[in-house]
């Protein structure tokens, strides 16, 4: 497969030069200003999403591989762009609204956002194992800073330190195996390394253990980026003590990031059976995948914090995802692709309703939404279906994108993984109905209405809508059968 | 066309009642009223139309709807179905004039979930694609927790949530059965399925494969019976219901239970029951013969355990409960013994035990809203003053206990008829059960209406023109269906002629 030159590469590279000409704008605009008026700047940055939206769709995917090799732009790639300028464009209305940012921080906020955003859009097409590493480096140094924005507040400084701690272990980790594996093979293209892999494994030269460190190292720095077990530690405090729209952005956005470049990596480089054979990796990601989905609902049950317990339904969720990749079918693949869409929505909208709640009564903690059925009914009811998709209950959502996962998980045959997936699904429906509960069942001495603006309420709609009519529309289930494409080329 | 409505009506009912304002009671409650007459009117119609003689499924409707997994709105129905959804769509009025005065607060949100709840009801009776049975059959869930957690007694958030948690952790097994029988059969079409689970050699009659998924399904369809030992939820979600949502817990999500065990376990996985209920099929497959025993020891313990436990209750509404666990052992015990009487015995004996338990309910209900309690030694010589609300519940009790003449009898019989073929020594010990069963009804009445006045009822009510309005028609099917039951079997008897029977 050819792949273009630098020059060439340009015109279908638009997009990314898009953001990283907002990114470069939002800094002067935020300077031009002096730190005032920063929603200026987060209309600038939705302006600059918007038009990166429109360029990733008119380039469309042309299966080429970019830069003689080094980035690949298919159908895949574009699916991830969409998913993550979607949650980049929602986490700037977040911000927006959102009241425990300082406002004079806010203009250089947007700009590493969209910063994160380009990051990203380069890990779901890399296709060199620097590539892959660069890309993952420009997503998480921002992502650190971004975490600990709330300087005043310990706990978010707190957060971006064992972030950043984490993550500078888990990088290394991953970039010794990614030297070993270029010693191994001799090359950085995922696709040559697949080549010579396959080659050595057929002729009896390849060491399967040096094979299996690499897939171990390689799995720490990407499933830290997934936040599955046993690198998920950093999460629940990284989640809670950032800034709630960071939250949601990295649960979601942070997170398709970290799946897609999992996938194309492991799709494109140790799919061949006879390296599944003689190193048992998929294995290794089913316990990983029970054990995260396992971990991550357990440790949310006692959780008195809603961010907190959306963090650790997110880690749950990251092992619900995971089985769908345990042998990188494509019908697995397609899967996981379609729960990201509903995961989008319902995962959003339930970080939505956590930022309304607390710009208006202040709390975090699940007492708080007591009684919010009387007070909010719209926004109670929105949040109970959010709560209720992530459960996986029908005809919501959520139940059928864990359906697709499941069958993927049961064509295998893994009846072990599935029952313990669908045994966590019935765990995670305790958490979530104890917010249900506290908003609906019980009552609270506090019975005054809220009052929302018609722009929130709006947006929620935004969100409930899909979470509702995903599952009963055809042409979501082809795009995502669609967007797996040939990742490999 | 008619059944869609029948499904769909009463979730447009919904959208129409979310509309109203929140203050317009009155409103809320006659717009909630019309809503679930019209399904009844369309019952009528359906029962008009419907072909007791034919063998094939009527009212069928079959539309691709999610073309990905092959997924159809496939809808019919068939003698087992039939008679479960007039039984739905007769009970949607009158659970909705049960509830006219004693829901407080909230009762825009009160009607809108129930009408949510009886489109779940109907559409899963009437569907034919495992997928969309599966949707249904959940869609029931979160109104009913709702329903019980919201407008409950003092303990409905308990109970709300483990009724919420037990039904799900059954239905997630009955998910896993049903991607293993779509990833073998290739289909949800369930018509199609039963005929491929018969064809000699295809990967779905393998006994140990339709083993594994009988019992994924068994265990969610038995959370919902509930059969023993699944049955801790129902206790207590009956006890703090509020009355209309016990009388549909009852008389209608319990036999979603038994419906999806004839419908897919016993014509689906025939190799599978056969498993469970026949020793000769257990020692086949070179286990030991006991496990042909299952299903009947099942139905047997459900009888006699629940009868037992009605004995020992204090509080009647939970003494209901439990005396319904005990007949839905009679419904387990005529599966089990999958011959014509017994079958019929089981199909019949759960139409007739929605009516009863559905009426016995609304009795609780009155009774509780006058006294505010439901302890049975708290009262006394009601029935004094209240002769003919006496009436009625002595009408409800000897159709439960299994007097001849009224409907109950009719259904056990049978089963037990049915039953004593292949499982002597069980269907003898069983009728311990109807002894128990017509000891504590008996007990119930004496203690309840019969001796001296308590004084504290000097001045109570006697049963309002409402609630008799609730209690008429179900008391007039009693004794009808009690007289004459041809007139129900008749409905069905073709369908059970078609199910896998054994001599």
């Amino acid at each position: 497969m050819t792949s273009l030159t630098n020059i060439q590469s340009i015109p279908y590279f638009i997009p990314e030069l898009i953001l990283v000409v907002f990114a470069v704008g939002a800094i002067l605009l935020d300077l031009v200003n002096r730190g005032r008026n920063t929603e200026r700047v987060a209309y600038l940055a939705l302006v600059g999403v918007a038009a990166t939206l429109i360029a990733v769709i008119a380039v469309g995917s042309s299966e080429k591989s970019l830069f003689l090799g080094m980035i690949r732009l298919d159908s895949f790639a574009v699916f991830f762009k969409i998913i993550i300028l979607v949650a980049t464009a929602v986490t700037v209305i977040f911000s927006i609204k959102s009241e425990e940012l300082d406002p004079r921080m806010k203009g250089e906020y947007y700009a590493l956002l969209i910063a994160v955003t380009f990051g990203m859009f380069l890990m779901v097409s890399s296709k060199n194992l620097l590539m892959i590493f660069i890309s993952l480096e420009t997503v998480s140094l921002t992502s650190y800073i971004l975490a600990g924005f709330l300087t005043h507040n310990p706990r978010s400084s707190e957060a971006a330190f064992k972030y950043i701690t984490y993550g500078a272990v888990a990088s290394g980790t991953m970039l010794f195996g990614f030297s070993l594996l270029f010693g191994l093979t001799g090359t950085g293209d995922v696709v040559q390394i697949s080549h010579r892999l396959t080659e050595m494994f057929s002729a009896g030269e390849a060491y399967p253990l040096v094979v299996l460190v690499i897939i171990t190292f390689i799995l720490a720095g990407i499933g830290y980026k997934m936040a599955s077990v046993p690198f998920h530690m950093w999460s629940p405090d990284v989640y809670e003590g950032a800034p709630i729209p960071i939250t949601a952005f990295l649960s979601v956005a942070s997170k398709a990031a970290g799946f897609a470049l999992f996938i194309r990596l492991f799709y494109s480089t140790f799919q061949a059976s006879n390296i599944v054979g003689s190193v048992d990796w998929s294995l290794m990601l089913s316990i990983v995948s029970a054990l995260t989905m396992t971990l991550g609902n357990l440790a949310a049950l006692p959780q008195q914090n809603v961010k907190r317990l959306l963090a650790y339904s997110s880690i749950a969720h990251g092992g619900y995802l995971l089985m769908g990749a345990t042998l990188l079918t494509p019908e697995g693949i397609q899967a996981i692709l379609f729960y990201f869409i509903t995961y989008l929505f319902m995962n959003l909208g339930a970080f939505f309703v956590v930022v309304l709640i607390a710009n208006e009564l202040g709390s975090e903690t699940i007492d708080g939404y007591r009684n919010l059925w009387s007070r909010a009914p719209f926004v109670a009811v929105s949040m109970a279906i959010f709560l209720f998709s992530l459960t996986g209950i029908p005809p919501l959502a959520g139940f059928f994108g864990k359906w697709w996962l499941f069958m993927a998980v049961i064509k295998q045959e893994l009846y072990w993984l599935a029952v313990v997936g669908l045994l966590n699904s019935v765990v995670s429906l305790y958490y979530y109905a104890r917010i249900v509960k506290a908003m609906f069942l019980e009552s609270s001495d506090e019975t005054d209405a809220i009052s929302f603006s018609w722009g929130n309420l709006a947006l929620l709609v935004v969100f409930v809508v899909p979470t509702i009519i995903i599952g009963f529309w055809n042409t979501v289930y082809e795009v995502s059968r669609a967007s797996l494409g040939r990742i490999v080329g | 066309m008619l059944l869609t409505l029948m499904i769909f009506v009463p979730l447009i009912g919904m959208i129409v009642v979310l509309c109203l304002p929140r203050n317009a009671e009155e409103t809320i409650k006659r717009t909630t009223l019309v809503f679930t007459l019209i399904p009844l009117i369309l019952g009528v119609m359906l029962l008009a139309g419907y072909d007791r003689e034919s063998e094939d499924l009527q009212y069928e409707v079959n539309v691709m709807w999610i073309d990905a997994f092959k997924i159809h709105y496939h809808i019919g129905i068939d003698g087992l179905s039939v008679t479960l959804i007039l039984l739905t769509v007769l009970l949607g009025p009158i659970c909705v004039i049960a509830s006219w005065r004693n829901i407080e607060k909230g009762i825009k949100a009160y009607m809108g979930l129930f009408l949510l709840l009886e489109t779940g009801m109907v559409g899963f009776f009437a569907a034919l694609d495992l997928f969309l049975f599966y949707v249904f059959f959940e869609l029931t869930l979160l109104p009913m927790y709702f329903l019980i957690g919201i407008w409950g007694g003092p303990r409905r958030e308990y109970a709300a949530i483990k009724f919420f948690l037990y039904t799900l952790f059954g239905s997630v097994l009955m998910l896993i059965a049903m991607i293993a029988v779509y990833l073998k059969g290739g289909t949800f079409d369930i018509p199609t399925l039963i005929t491929l689970a018969q064809q000699d050699g295809h990967a779905l009659a393998n006994p140990v494969f339709q083993i594994w998924v009988f019992l994924g399904f068994f265990i969610g369809f038995a959370v919902k019976v509930p059969i023993f030992p699944f049955h801790t939820w129902l206790p207590d979600a009956h006890v703090e219901a509020p009355t209309a949502i016990s009388v549909i817990l009852a008389a209608i999500l319990l036999k979603m239970g038994t419906y999806g065990l004839i419908r897919v376990n016993f014509a689906m996985l025939p190799e599978g029951m056969a498993f469970f209920t026949d020793p000769e099929a257990a020692v086949k497959l070179g286990r030991s013969a006991t496990w042909g025993y299952g299903l009947a020891i099942l139905g047997f313990i459900n009888i006699v355990y629940g009868s037992f436990c009605a004995l020992a209750q204090t509080d009647f509404k939970k003494l209901v409960a439990y005396s319904s666990i005990g007949h839905m052992g009679f419904v387990i015990l005529g599966l089990a013994a999958r011959n014509e009487s017994g079958v019929t015995g089981a199909i019949l004996q759960m139409f007739n035990h929605g009516v009863i338990s559905a009426m016995l309910f609304l009795l609780v209900g009155v009774v509780y809203d006058r006294a505010h309690h439901r302890e049975i030694n708290g009262f006394g010589g009601l029935g004094t003053k209240m002769p003919i609300y006496t009436g009625i519940t002595t009408l409800a009790f000897m159709a439960s206990l299994g007097l001849p003449g009224l409907s109950g009898f009719v259904g056990e019989a049978l089963a037990l008829l049915g039953a004593y073929s292949k499982y002597q020594v069980l269907t003898i010990l069983s009728t311990i059960g109807i002894v128990v069963g017509a000891a504590y009804f008996l007990w119930t009445l004496q203690r309840v209406f019969l001796g001296k006045l308590n004084p504290k009822y000097e001045g109570i009510s006697e049963i309002n023109g409402r609630e008799i309005l609730t209690l008429v028609p179900l008391g007039i099917l009693t004794i009808v269906f009690g007289v004459y039951p041809s007139l129900l079997i008749n409905m069905f008897n073709q369908a059970v002629s078609m199910l896998p029977l054994v001599p």
